[in-house]
C-alpha cells in the first residue's frame, strides 16, 4: 500500500482585500472584502516507500501549500490524504514524529545555540533514546562532515553549512518521511553537490521516502526518478524525468561557413528568425539520424553535437504554455 | 512508581525546553544588571514616599511600615516575574511564520510555549533576585539604614508558605503571559500588549501601592482578580500580613487562577491555530 496517498488535496485560503490609499484603510475596517484564493485544486497522486520524488512548479504554484499540508502543518479544505496510515493534520503529533521536513527558506535549529546542543534538545523533544542518538548523530556528523561547526553558534553560520546542520536536524529522529522544501535555494555549487550526495545516499541506504521541490534542475536530474510538475493548484504532470525530455533533440552544428540551408532545414531552426550565423541550433523531434546523415552530406561542418533539451527549458515552455 | 516514571517520560521534552531557553536567558546579563539599577533607585524612592507617607499618618495604616518595606523590596526582587511583557523569541516566530516548525514537533503547542514562557519569566528574575536580596537584606544594615532594610520573614512556616507560593506566581504570571502570545496569532505585532499591561499589571498586582493600602471600597474587586496572584499574595505571606493559617486558601486561589487562565489560554490556542492555518502558515 501507498506511504502517502492523496487525493483530489483542495486548499482554499481567504485573503482580507484593502482598498488602496486611505479611504481603503478606513473602509477595510468597517467592511471587510474578502477574496478567495485556491491554492490547490483537486491534487492526487501517491508514493511508495522508498520513492524519490520530485515537486516542481513555478512560484506560488502551490508546492508549499502541498508540503505543509502533508506535514501536518495545514489544514485542507477538501480531500483526503493518509500518510503511514494516519491523517497528518488530524493526528500531528504522532504523525510529526515519523517525518522530517527542511524548509529551505528558514532554520529549525535555535538561532543563539551551538549546533550540537540543538541536536541535543531535538533528541529530548523527539524522545529519542541516548544509544540511538549517539549512533545516529556520529553517523550524520561525519556524513555531512559537521565535526568542525559543532561548537559554533547557528547564526554565525553560513547558509551552507546551516542547511547542512538543517537536514542533520531533520533526521536526528530517524523518520523514514523526508520533505525538503527548496533545500539548496540559495547554495553554492560546491554546498549543493554535497547535499545532492547526501540526499541520495539517505534514499539509497536508508530507503527513506524523499519527496522534494526545488527550483533548481540539477537537483532533479541528479536526483529523482520521478517528476510531478504543478501549476495554479493542479497536477499537470506525474512521470518520469524523461517523460519530460520528449523525444526531442537539440542538433547544434558550427559550419565551415555560413551556410545557405534548404527552406525544409531553415524551418528546423531553434529561432527560425534569427540571423544565419556559422553556429545554427536545431529542433529536431523524430528521424534525427536522417537529419543529421542529410546536414553532414548537404554542407561543410565542422563539428556537430546532439543533445537533449536542457530541462529547465522544457519546464520553462510548460510554464509558458500553461499560463 | 511506574505511573510517575511514565509521567517524567512525557514530560522529558517540555523540561529540556524549559533548561535550554533557561540557559540562553541567563546569558543577558548586562540587561539583568541594568534593571537592577533601576529596580534599586525605585525601591529607594519609594521608600521615601512612604516613610513620609507613614509619618503623617493620622490613623493607624493597615500595613504595618516593616511589612511595607517587604513589599517594597521583594516586589522590586520579582519584578521580571510580572506578565507584562511578550518573549521576543516567540513573538518573531509568530511574525516570521516560524510557527510552522513549532507545528512540527511531536509536542502539544500549548505545552512547547508555556515550558518556553515559564523559562521567560523565571531566568531574568532570578538574576535579579541574588543582587537585590545581597543589597536589602545584606549591604543595607551595612551602611547604617537597617530601619530601611528587608526585614526577617514572619516565621519558618510563613518563609516555606512564601516559596510554595512564589512557584503558584511563577505558574499564574505564565499562564497569563501565555495569553499574550496567544493573542499575537491575531495582532502579529506585541507592541500593544507591551504598551498596555506595563499600566495595568503594577496597578492590579500591588507592586505600584500595596493593595491592603487601597481604599475599602475596592478591596473585594481587588481580591477577585489574578493579578494578585503574581505578586501581592507572596509578599504578604512573607511579612506575615497574610497569616501562615491562611495562607494554604490564599495558594490555592493562585492556583485555580493558574488553572482558569490556562484553560481558556488552550481554549484560544485552539482559535488561533485556526486562524493560522487561514493565513497559511
Amino acid at each position: 500500500m501507498a506511504q502517502i496517498l492523496v487525493e483530489n488535496l483542495e486548499k482554499r485560503y481567504r485573503i482580507a482585500e484593502r482598498k488602496p490609499g486611505l479611504w481603503g484603510a478606513v473602509s477595510g475596517l468597517v467592511n471587510r472584502v474578502y477574496r478567495d484564493v485556491d491554492a490547490l485544486h483537486g491534487v492526487s497522486f501517491s508514493i511508495e516507500p522508498g520513492e524519490l520524488v520530485g515537486y516542481i512548479g513555478p512560484n506560488g504554484a502551490g508546492k508549499s501549500t502541498t508540503i505543509k499540508i502533508l506535514s501536518g502543518i495545514l489544514v485542507p479544505s477538501g480531500g483526503h490524504c493518509i500518510i503511514n496510515n494516519r491523517i497528518p493534520w488530524k493526528d500531528r503529533v504522532a504523525h510529526v514524529a515519523g517525518i522530517g521536513v527542511v524548509f529551505g527558506q528558514r532554520t529549525q535549529l535555535w538561532w543563539d545555540l551551538p549546533v550540537i546542543e540543538s541536536f541535543d534538545l531535538l533528541k529530548d523533544i523527539y524522545r529519542v533514546l541516548p544509544l540511538a542518538y549517539r549512533t545516529i548523530r556520529d553517523e550524520l556528523i561525519t556524513l555531512l562532515d559537521l565535526e568542525a561547526l559543532l561548537d559554533t553558534p547557528v547564526r554565525q553560520l553560513s547558509l551552507g553549512q546551516r542547511m547542512r546542520c538543517d537536514l542533520a536536524a531533520s533526521l536526528i529522529h530517524q523518520p523514514d518521511i523526508l520533505f525538503l522544501d527548496e533545500p539548496t535555494i540559495g547554495l553554492d555549487a560546491v554546498a549543493k553537490l554535497s547535499l545532492r550526495h547526501f540526499v541520495k545516499r539517505q534514499n539509497r541506504e536508508r530507503g527513506t521516502t524523499v519527496l522534494l521541490t526545488t527550483h533548481d534542475m540539477d537537483d532533479i536530474e541528479f536526483l529523482c526518478d520521478r517528476l510531478m510538475l504543478i501549476n495554479h493548484g493542479t497536477l499537470l504532470m506525474d512521470g518520469t524525468v524523461n517523460d519530460l525530455r520528449s523525444s526531442a533533440r537539440r542538433v547544434v552544428v558550427d559550419f565551415e561557413v555560413v551556410p545557405a540551408l534548404s527552406p525544409e532545414h531553415l524551418a528546423l531552426r531553434l529561432d527560425p528568425g534569427a540571423p544565419l550565423t556559422e553556429r545554427v541550433e536545431f529542433q529536431v523531434s523524430s528521424q534525427v539520424p536522417a537529419f543529421v546523415s542529410a546536414i553532414t552530406a548537404g554542407y561543410p561542418v565542422r563539428d556537430l553535437t546532439v543533445e537533449h533539451q536542457p530541462i529547465e527549458e522544457i519546464v520553462a515552455d510548460l510554464y509558458r504554455r500553461l499560463k | 512508581m511506574n505511573a510517575s516514571a511514565g509521567l517524567m517520560l512525557r514530560l522529558a521534552p517540555y523540561l529540556s525546553v524549559v533548561a535550554i531557553r533557561f540557559k540562553i536567558l541567563l546569558q543577558y546579563r548586562a540587561a539583568a544588571l541594568a534593571g537592577f539599577g533601576t529596580q534599586l533607585f525605585w525601591g529607594l524612592i519609594k521608600i521615601m514616599v512612604f516613610v513620609a507617607f507613614y509619618a503623617s499618618a493620622t490613623s493607624p495604616p493597615p500595613m504595618s511600615f516593616a511589612q511595607v518595606l517587604v513589599y517594597i523590596w521583594l516586589g522590586q526582587a520579582l519584578l521580571a516575574l510580572l506578565p507584562w511583557n511578550v518573549d521576543s523569541e516567540i513573538a518573531t516566530h509568530i511574525r516570521t511564520g516560524g510557527v510552522a516548525y513549532e507545528l512540527l514537533r511531536p509536542l502539544d503547542l500549548y505545552g512547547f510555549w508555556y515550558a518556553r514562557t515559564i523559562a521567560f519569566r523565571s531566568a531574568p528574575t532570578l538574576l535579579r533576585l541574588g543582587p537585590m536580596l545581597a543589597f536589602a537584606y545584606l549591604f543595607l544594615p551595612l551602611i547604617g539604614l537597617s530601619e530601611w532594610a528587608l526585614p526577617d520573614p514572619a516565621g519558618g512556616l510563613s518563609l516555606l508558605l512564601f516559596v510554595c507560593s512564589l512557584g503558584a506566581t511563577l505558574l499564574l504570571a505564565s499562564a497569563i503571559t501565555m495569553i499574550m502570545h496567544i493573542a499575537l496569532l491575531w495582532t502579529v505585532s506585541g507592541d500593544g500588549f507591551n504598551r498596555l499591561m506595563p499600566g495595568i499589571v503594577p496597578v492590579l498586582s500591588g507592586l505600584t501601592i500595596p493593595l491592603p493600602l487601597f481604599p475599602d471600597w475596592m478591596q473585594t474587586f481587588l481580591y477577585w482578580q489574578p493579578f494578585r496572584g503574581v505578586a501581592d499574595v507572596p509578599l504578604r505571606i512573607y511579612s506575615g500580613h497574610i497569616a501562615a493559617t491562611e495562607a494554604g486558601f490564599e495558594i490555592l486561589l493562585q492556583l485555580a487562577w493558574t488553572a482558569i487562565i490556562i484553560a481558556f489560554g488552550y481554549w484560544l490556542l485552539i482559535r488561533g491555530r485556526r486562524k493560522l492555518v487561514v493565513q497559511g502558515g
